[in-house]
């Protein structure tokens, strides 16, 4: 046993490469199987003919995917586009100022940190739920703005799309804030120190040393708002009231109600191509920054 | 000026984060029915809660698959971790920027290639199907927080343990695992919870017999406006407010020890 024990630490030893190959294999294999051979799987299903249960039939066809093109989807993909484009815009506008406050903060820093972790590892479905309590016609807002007096009809904002970008920006903003957080706290506070002395006022310290240096934060958590968004079904179905149709409700209708596996399959692609388009832009700038950084 | 737009912003931000878990558990104490103003303070939302066994069944399916899929993305993400951590080559750099891909993938179209896979190899949908589905999203972040924790404990401890005689074995079983265990603790809560709080992929993934307790609470909110529903919601709020209390206190306390 023990001979054996040592014989198979020496050969780990003298072939570290072998030792490499087999750690991966069991992941490598898993994602293999269930990641990559079900999207080929799916990318083939786009061109097979539908089965009305659901499904498909033997043959090949392209009608799907020549329906990809016509207004009405292509109106239901620039629609979640700009949905998402407009959500990561304003989970920016409130996620940058929340990783200030954060930073700057002495005494309650672990706090307001917790405040933010809390909603990230709460349930999105049990949150975008409890944002109807807010924006309802009998919501917090709405009874708030009558008490004040500022309307007597209560605001219709739920079923409206302005609920779902409501529910898709503060649904994503912790995935914004925390990436900005981190990137915010490894700048050096010398070089704040040097701009200041050098004599710049605070909004110019704030345009040329603190954004350019968070910006790598800031692209990652754009990323990890607008991905999420643009697939989101759940968002526009609790909170649009099926009025609001995103591409990812479209998707999902396809393989539930209108069980058209192909054409559903069809739209995913879409999906992942825009998804994909948005990565390649990330991974572009990161590049081009990172050859910045070196001139 | 510029501090206190920051600051507005800031807590416009903090209100739209929290203001609504807030009233979704005030709310779950609300006597009236319809939620439409605070009737009184009531305990017969959660009262009900005990005689919906169908919640306990799908509480149990949660657990079951979290701590499944759980076990099986933490087990293969340490494996590969520890791969892409001892070795510094292309491939390994390769191999590393590809698992970004399943973390991006959005969800609805994951499920649906699953869904598309099962249904193309004859395979029931069931809880085995949600497992497998789980424990593959969960995967890709199990691997990556793993990677992080080897890469951030110093290794010359290692080479030590070998320099003074312990053989490959003895060094990763006395030395690597005790160090990196912070790491696959971080790694398993990260996959329990990812898994516990889905809903997509589960629903695509998950046959008739199967409902998690997302899948649960999503069929109720649907149909009707029923306060059971907010007891249940807010139980998960509180539950997943005391579990990271409870996790920050026991990571801070590590902290303070090293």
């Amino acid at each position: 046993m023990t001979r054996l024990r040592s014989r198979v630490a020496a050969a780990l030893h003298r072939h570290p490469r072998v030792q490499a190959t087999a750690l991966l294999l069991p992941a490598g294999v898993w994602l293999a199987v269930f990641f990559a051979i079900p999207l080929a799987i799916m990318a083939t299903y786009a061109f097979r003919p539908r089965h009305i249960l659901g499904g498909v039939y033997p043959g090949w066809t392209t009608v799907h995917v020549a329906r990809l093109v016509e207004p009405l989807y292509l109106a239901v993909l620039g629609r979640s586009v700009v949905l998402s484009l407009l959500a990561t815009a304003l989970a920016l506008l409130v996620s940058y100022p929340i990783a200030l406050v954060i930073v700057r903060s002495t005494r309650w820093r672990s706090f307001l940190l917790f405040l933010v972790v809390l909603p990230f590892w709460t349930s999105f479905l049990v949150r975008t739920y409890a944002t109807i309590f807010l924006i309802r016609d009998t919501g917090l807002i709405n009874q708030v703005l009558q008490a004040i007096g500022v309307t007597h009809q209560p605001l219709r904002m739920l079923y409206t799309p302005g609920a779902v970008l409501f529910g898709l920006v503060t649904g994503f903003v912790p995935f914004m804030v925390l990436p900005i957080y981190a990137s915010l706290e490894k700048l050096d506070p010398a070089l704040l120190e040097a701009a200041e002395v050098l004599g710049a006022p605070e909004w110019r310290r704030f345009v040329r040393v603190i954004w350019p240096l968070t910006l790598p934060g800031v692209v990652v958590g754009s990323l990890l708002v607008f991905v999420p968004s643009l697939g989101s079904f759940l968002t526009s179905d609790l909170l649009g009231g099926a009025k609001v149709e995103l591409i990812g409700n479209l998707v999902q209708n396809q393989f539930t109600s209108a069980r058209n596996w192909p054409f559903g399959s069809a739209l995913s692609f879409l999906l992942l191509m825009v998804v994909m388009l948005g990565m390649l832009a990330q991974l572009r700038y990161t590049a081009a920054h990172a050859k910045g950084k070196t001139a | 000026m510029t501090r206190r737009l920051t600051a507005i912003l800031a807590l416009i931000g903090y209100a739209a984060l929290l203001l609504p878990l807030l009233l979704l558990v005030a709310w779950s104490f609300n006597a009236s029915r319809s939620g439409a103003r605070w009737d009184g303070f009531t305990l017969d939302w959660y009262h009900r809660l005990l005689h919906r066994g169908d919640l306990l069944v799908a509480l149990r399916t949660s657990l079951v698959v979290g701590v499944t899929a759980t076990v099986v993305s933490t087990g293969l993400g340490t494996l590969a971790a520890l791969a892409l951590g001892r070795e510094r080559s292309r491939a390994m750099g390769a191999i590393e920027s590809m698992l970004v891909l399943p973390i991006v993938t959005p969800e609805v179209v994951a499920g649906i290639s699953l869904l598309v896979l099962f249904s193309a190899a004859g395979v029931h949908l069931g809880l085995a199907t949600v497992i497998i589905a789980h424990a593959t999203f969960c995967l890709p972040f199990t691997i990556l927080v793993v990677l992080a924790r080897l890469r951030g404990m110093d290794r010359t401890l290692e080479d030590a343990a070998l320099t003074l005689g312990a053989d490959e074995i003895t060094a990763f079983r006395r030395v690597t695992v005790p160090l990196l265990l912070p790491g696959i603790v971080a790694a398993a809560l990260l996959a329990f919870t990812l898994s516990f709080d889905d809903f997509i992929v589960t629903f695509f993934t998950a046959g008739p017999g199967t409902s998690t307790l997302p899948l649960v609470i999503y069929g109720m909110v649907r149909r009707t406006v029923e306060p059971t529903v907010n007891a249940l919601s807010a139980l998960l709020v509180i539950g997943t407010t005391l579990l990271l209390v409870v996790t920050q206190r026991w990571t801070g306390r590590h902290a303070g020890e090293a």
